[in-house]
């Protein structure tokens, strides 16, 4: 494998993914358990957790869903007119959450913030199920034809092993959250979450588990990398090092770090992800001569190099004030008045 | 319906309600920094109280902005699949330029600008509303880089042939300074510079019909009309050069704004009418020799009409003709309101005129509308093509998305932004009754300590 402009694209949207779950992950997370306490004061604090940093952490799928537009167009098309239905389903539910924490607060009707709550709730839930899901199916393989166009149905994405990923990512996504809201908060709030942190843990190591021998059984091909070059399970021990780290750290009462630990577990995964579908960008099955790969479904090598120019001056800001931004603030969360 | 006409129907609907919001965001973005700069520099309160307040306002819009602009971004690989496998490598560009330089740049200072009022100090909570302005600013540049590269392509060359040609770049910088681009930028940005300074001209002239927070209105007027003026008569400017762009980039879609069917020297700029397309005439009043003097600045010289293109090669003339003199028309009852509104506030008497305060609480629908139209006029004078000259609109859509699925998510729209409006409207209405803060009139936390010089 030789660094050429086609595979750095697939490394950067890989960055960008990656991020976006690594970030939006644990809002997506804390939005799932919003619901688990019935008290006012205590969602708001929940809510303003995440108030000043959710909305960049979206804008990590919104690049790189346009770089994905721009680098491999071809993706971009099948995968988005391919799932047509879920992907509107996920515009809605981020649409529902994204208003949600905005409106939520803004009204003290009973009815008013019960009814943003779900909103807000069901929309994380729905929104890490359908990622989740869409990636299983990325995974397991689509149908596509001679032409790169989707031709599965849309009932035809929702099959076991997709699922199974949809659920193992809303449980990341739990542990991920309740983790980062266990750092957030304080007093009685925080050891609820701490409580839920333990059990979301345990959610996702059935999940983990489960999902990792139905890989090996079920779909071989996502093995098959790691299989051919045996250093690469490094990846794979290092990802199940920092899964295991997590409650460690946890039970010592180093929340930061088992915080770092699951932002490692997403980095792992995806990795490991990554390299299996590679060059692969959509498995074509039962044909898998016509998959998409990253030099079939790109754009010309002049557009790659001007977007990995914008892509280095961008990105280095980019990060600079998203540290700055998570500095300032720093800290537990208190709400006052500017809060939602 | 077809598959064709639903998706035509579901992008319009999309991109229309998301466009009520962008350009409040870039118009109130301008107006925070206004503010919060006139602040910094006198440290007269007032200025701050009249940036927190419309701070809320900001973050209200902005959320919904955010929301449904994901959806626009969907849409062009959901609906527009052949369409964005055509462009991908030049347009899919713009749109990753305005992810990297725009949202993040937005989204991250918008952290500090809504809830860093009281943990950074002056200087940083300013420049973070700067950056957020600026933010807002880029994304329109480079989304209407993206729509102009539709209107005027260039930098670009045609690769492969059949349902395998695509459009691919030769030089970036023709391709984002391409004919049309510059025009339509400074005319969508004047447009919602209008959108936003309206806005607050029209809050403030309600406070002061109903007597409230006169000091808070009169100072948010000042602010307000000045830039209003200051727009709309800019975007007189910058609408005219855009059409004298049209003439030479476009003229099939300037003869159908003007619905000049024979090329005519002495071309008539038609001032009130309605087109007649069997006839080929318009009914109304014109003004002879205007058109050909406004294009080419000179009254003689022919201006080119739709008989010299076929049939099918042109746009529908009666909506492009109405949309685009929509939105002329408001544009320049816009200059006249904020004229009127600025001379009598020198003056010092408009807290007494009524009928004008009236005139300016409804003026804030004037730039929404007019934004409207012109976007409406701009997109349906493009059509048949979906990219110039280069690709018709029915050969971008996807090839496996079928109309009951279309039907499916259209009705899913709708009803989402039909709730989205109504609570939008609602709260909006709340925070203008609630009015400013007074507690903002005395600055808290760090931005009570001085400025250090």
């Amino acid at each position: 494998m030789h660094l050429d402009l086609n595979t750095i694209w697939f490394i950067l949207i890989g960055v960008l993914l990656t991020g976006y779950a690594v970030l939006d992950g644990f809002d997506l997370g804390i939005g799932a358990l919003h619901l688990f306490t019935n008290k006012d004061e205590e969602r708001r604090v929940m809510l303003n957790s995440i108030g000043p940093v959710w909305d960049g952490n979206e804008v990590w799928l919104v690049t790189g869903g346009g770089a994905l537009f721009a680098a491999f167009p071809n993706v971009y098309a099948t995968v988005f007119s391919g799932f047509y239905l879920a992907l509107m389903l996920l515009l809605a539910s981020l649409i529902f959450r994204a208003v949600a924490i905005e409106f939520r607060s803004k009204q003290p009707m009973r009815w008013w913030r019960q009814m943003w709550d779900v909103s807000f709730s069901a929309g994380s839930i729905v929104s890490s199920l359908l990622i989740g899901t869409a990636l299983g199916n990325i995974a397991w393989g689509v149908p596509v034809d001679a032409n790169g166009e989707f031709a599965g149905t849309f009932l035809g994405l929702l099959t076991p092993y997709p699922l199974l990923v949809g659920v193992t990512t809303l449980a990341l996504f739990m542990m991920h959250g309740a983790i980062y809201g266990v750092m957030k908060t304080e007093g009685e709030l925080h050891e609820k979450l701490r409580r839920w942190a333990m059990g979301c843990i345990i959610f996702f190591v059935i999940c983990a588990v489960t999902l990792t021998m139905s890989t090996l059984l079920y779909v071989p091909h996502m093995a098959a990398r790691v299989r051919e070059n045996p250093w690469l399970f490094s990846v794979a021990l290092a990802n199940m090092l920092a899964i295991a780290n997590i409650p460690r750290e946890f039970h010592h009462g180093n929340d930061g770090r088992a915080f770092l630990s699951s932002c490692a577990a997403i980095v792992t995964l995806m990795a490991l992800f990554a390299l299996n579908i590679f060059p692969n960008l959509v498995y074509s099955l039962p044909n898998p001569e016509n998959s998409l790969t990253i030099y079939n479904a790109a754009s010309s090598p002049k557009t790659l190099g001007i977007m990995l120019v914008i892509a280095c001056i961008g990105i280095p800001v980019v990060i600079a004030y998203t540290v700055s931004i998570y500095w300032i603030f720093r800290g537990k969360v208190k709400v006052d008045r500017m809060s939602y | 319906m077809d598959v064709l006409t639903l998706s035509r129907i579901q992008f319009g609907a999309t991109i229309a309600f998301h466009y009520l919001y962008p350009p409040l965001s870039i118009g109130l973005g301008l107006m925070l920094v206004l503010m919060e700069g006139a602040w910094l520099r006198t440290g007269n309160t007032l200025y701050h109280q009249m940036a927190r307040f419309w701070t809320k306002v900001f973050a209200l819009t902005f959320a919904i902005g955010v929301a449904t602009g994901i959806v626009m971004e969907f849409e062009f690989g959901t609906n527009w699949a052949t369409y964005s496998r055509f462009v991908g490598d030049v347009f899919g560009s713009a749109l990753a330029a305005e992810g990297i330089f725009a949202f993040f740049l937005e989204s991250g200072f918008l952290a500090v600008l809504l809830f860093g009022w009281d943990k950074v100090g002056r200087k940083v909570h300013f420049f973070s509303t700067c950056m957020v302005a600026l933010g807002a600013h880029f994304s329109a540049v480079w989304i209407v880089v993206a729509n102009s590269w539709m209107q005027t392509p260039a930098g670009y060359h045609i690769v492969g042939e059949g349902i395998h040609a695509r459009a691919e770049i030769t030089d970036f910088w023709q391709l984002v300074f391409n004919p049309s681009m510059l025009d339509r930028l400074f005319h969508t940005i004047c447009g919602a510079w209008c959108a936003g300074s309206f806005l607050v001209v029209s809050v403030s002239a309600w406070y002061l019909l109903k007597g409230k927070h006169l000091e808070f209105a009169r100072q948010s007027l000042k602010v307000g009309l000045t830039v209003a003026l200051v727009s709309t008569l800019l975007q007189a400017i910058t609408g005219h050069k855009s059409a004298q762009g049209l003439e030479i980039n476009q003229p099939a879609k300037l003869a159908a704004f003007e619905a000049l069917y024979e090329t005519t020297s002495n071309a008539p700029l038609v001032l009130v009418g309605w087109p007649d397309e069997k006839n080929e005439k318009v009914i109304g009043v014109s003004a002879p020799g205007m058109l050909s003097f406004l294009t080419h600045n000179d009254f003689h010289t022919p201006v080119i009409g739709l008989n010299e293109f076929k049939p099918e090669d042109r746009p529908p003339v009666t909506p492009s003709f109405l949309f685009f003199h929509g939105m002329v028309g408001i544009g320049f009852a816009l200059i006249a309101v904020a004229a009127l509104g600025f001379l009598y506030f020198r003056k010092g008497t408009l807290p007494e005129r009524r009928w004008l305060l009236w005139i300016l609480v409804f003026s804030v629908l004037g730039p929404q509308l007019a934004n409207q139209l012109g976007w409406f006029a701009a997109e349906v004078g493009r059509q048949p093509w979906i990219v110039y000259g280069l690709m018709r609109t029915p050969a971008g859509l996807s090839a496996v998305v079928k109309a009951n699925v279309v039907l499916t998510s259209l009705i899913l729209f709708t009803l989402i932004y039909s709730l989205l409006f109504a609570v939008f409207i609602y709260l909006l209405n709340d925070k203008i009754q609630h009015g400013p803060d007074d507690a903002d009139l005395i600055p808290s936390g760090k931005l009570a300590l001085p400025a250090k010089n």
